[in-house]
């Protein structure tokens, strides 16, 4: 048995709400966005218990009430370094030595 | 029947009066001209006035340093007698981590002293930290309108970044999906709350840049006895060039050269929903460079204060690759790590100093703050996952969203000079294009065209005959 979340009033949360459907968008885009509606996301403290994708308002953090579609609760941030990237790690090695080497040549008289 | 969207945009000027706290219609002077000086000066501040009010704000006054062992390294890859000395202006050492805090403080400022509950300003970028960081200290409520998402709610890492350090700094972040209407929400927003625009390219965001030039000036007399020979300036909406230049002309800096440098992304739509994520830059790149210098007034207010053309000399692009080196380099050998977008002009200054004497100094006006999401690493990774291919070789291979080859020795990196006098051409065909049909430029339209674009009136006169001819 799956749980839906639910967020209760006071917790802090994500709302999403379409700003713009597609024929209301400006003219002059792209053929892939002009198809899609103009997306708002907004974080802030919950007015009361929604479940995920159940409609809520929430007070922001300058006040504002903004009622949308709860996206998330409590959320977080992922982004991170990740992994060295292969064509990188080998840059300050190499780099290092032709500064030792160009520094040799310099005081070796030349 | 009109949308939404044309609904606030028919009432937009109205609004930005209100927000702005200032009625640009004064300065216009015709379809074409309007006062440009008298614009950046009724402010009010004084160079003076702005250092201390920054000093107090906690911005400005960032080390220089010089950068012997990227200098030395660049001298091993060019002939004897070549290889400028390359300085830097550590601006990540400002309290939000970048420049931007110079152009938000003295907005925040004037937010402050006119009585405004809040701010408001539409940024993807390090302005957004800069504003929300300024705007609680002082007890300003802010919201950022950030641009994050491409359809399916994937954003790259570093506008995550940002977004996050906007929240962490108590802003409202208001985060939307790709196109032009983030413009038309933030109007909405002003609207509706009544707070102060704190656009970057109004009067008081450009003047705030004008102590970074002043500092650079300073500076390297200090630690040289003589102006730089060039002043190299990562390039986006044109805020950067304009308010270096100007402050450097403040500071008597006349004869250093002003180098604007931007990373190429040629083929790449700026609205586009599928190349959204498939930039690895998200400033500092031609997208903006570009179509800002080239027709400044498609900004957020009515006259931009970022008018690039006025300064450039000469206008440097790198590919994404060889900015992803650099950035590696840097850290290894000056152990400087920093964003990668903020070192984009630090990429054309290793190219550059390779064609100057020894004697020559180069100052690369700025980096920016670094981290998770936020680093040369996670954008690249993040490319990998987004399908852009990701390999070692020749940078002239770079493919905007297809492919980013990574520079295998440092003297690989090649800056391409940007043809400025096609840039000039192309602002004054806009200029004509924004007046009424049929409109003829006067003569005082010509001189205003000629100062915004660095020319003589000759070469103005020039550009209409020409443009004439192509139209008939």
């Amino acid at each position: 048995m799956t749980e839906t979340k639910q967020a209760h009033a006071g917790d802090w949360v994500e709302v999403e709400c379409v700003l713009l459907e597609p024929a209301d968008r400006s003219t002059n885009l792209p053929a892939e966005t002009a198809e899609k509606p103009l997306m708002m996301w907004v974080k802030g403290f919950a007015e009361g218990q929604a479940a995920l994708g159940e409609p809520v308002t929430v007070e922001t953090m300058t006040g504002r009430k903004v009622a949308g579609k709860l996206s998330a609760i409590n959320p977080g941030y992922f982004h991170t370094f990740g992994e060295p990237i292969p064509e990188l790690v080998h840059i300050g090695k190499d780099l290092r030595a032709k500064l030792a080497a160009y520094r040799a040549s310099q005081t070796g008289g030349a | 029947m009109a949308t939404k969207f044309d609904a606030i945009m028919a009432r937009r000027g109205e609004i930005m009066r209100r927000a702005l706290g200032m009625d640009y219609s004064e300065f216009e002077t015709s379809p074409i001209a309007f006062d440009y000086e008298r614009m950046m000066a009724a402010h009010g501040y004084s160079l003076d006035d702005i250092v201390a009010i920054q000093t107090k704000a906690g911005v400005g006054h960032t080390p220089l340093l010089e950068l012997h062992n990227l200098t030395d390294v660049v001298r091993s890859t060019c002939e004897p007698g070549k290889g400028a000395r390359i300085f830097v202006k550590d601006e990540a050492a400002n309290l939000a981590g970048a420049f931007k805090d110079r152009r938000a403080s003295v907005s925040i400022h004037v937010a402050k002293e006119k009585g405004y509950e809040g701010v408001i300003a539409a940024t993807s970028g390090n302005y957004g930290a800069a504003v929300a960081s300024q705007a609680a200290r002082a007890s300003l409520k802010c919201i950022i309108c950030q641009e994050t998402y491409d359809s399916r709610k994937i954003g790259q890492p570093e506008i995550v970044e940002k977004a996050r350090i906007c929240e962490a700094y108590g802003a409202e972040v208001v985060q939307m999906t790709v196109g032009p209407e983030l413009f038309f929400h933030m109007v909405e927003l002003l609207d509706e709350t009544g707070y102060f625009a704190a656009s970057l390219y109004s009067s008081f965001g450009v003047s705030g840049i004008e102590t970074l030039g002043l500092e650079v000036s300073q500076e390297m007399r200090a630690l040289t006895g003589a102006d730089p020979t060039a002043c190299i300036i990562t390039h986006a909406g044109g805020g950067n060039t304009t308010g270096t230049a100007r402050g450097l002309k403040l500071a008597g800096a006349t004869d250093t050269q002003i180098v604007s440098a931007s990373v190429d992304l040629s083929g790449l739509h700026m609205a586009s929903d599928n190349d959204f994520n498939r930039k690895s830059f998200t400033t500092g790149h031609t997208g903006f460079g570009v179509p800002f210098a080239t027709w400044p007034d498609r900004a957020d207010v009515p006259r931009n204060a970022a008018r690039p053309l006025r300064y450039i000399d000469r206008y440097l692009t790198v590919t994404q690759g060889e900015v992803f080196y650099v950035t590696e380099a840097l850290v290894k050998l000056e152990g400087l790590e920093r964003g990668p977008a903020g070192n984009t002009a630090m990429t054309a200054a290793v190219s550059l100093a390779r064609d100057l004497p020894a004697e020559a100094t180069i100052v690369v006006q700025e980096t920016e703050y670094t981290g998770a999401g936020k680093h040369h690493w996670a954008q690249l990774n993040f490319a990998k996952q987004m399908g852009v291919e990701v390999r070692s070789g020749d940078p002239r291979q770079n493919k905007p969203g297809t492919v980013i080859v990574i520079p295998e020795r440092l003297e690989q990196v090649q800056a391409n000079d940007f043809d400025v006098a096609r840039m000039r051409r192309s602002y004054v065909r806009n200029s004509l294009k924004a007046a009424p049909e049929g409109y003829v430029p006067t003569a005082d339209d010509i001189a205003f065209l000629a100062a915004d674009t660095n020319s003589t009136t000759a070469d103005v006169e020039a550009m209409l005959v020409e443009l004439a001819g192509r139209e008939a």
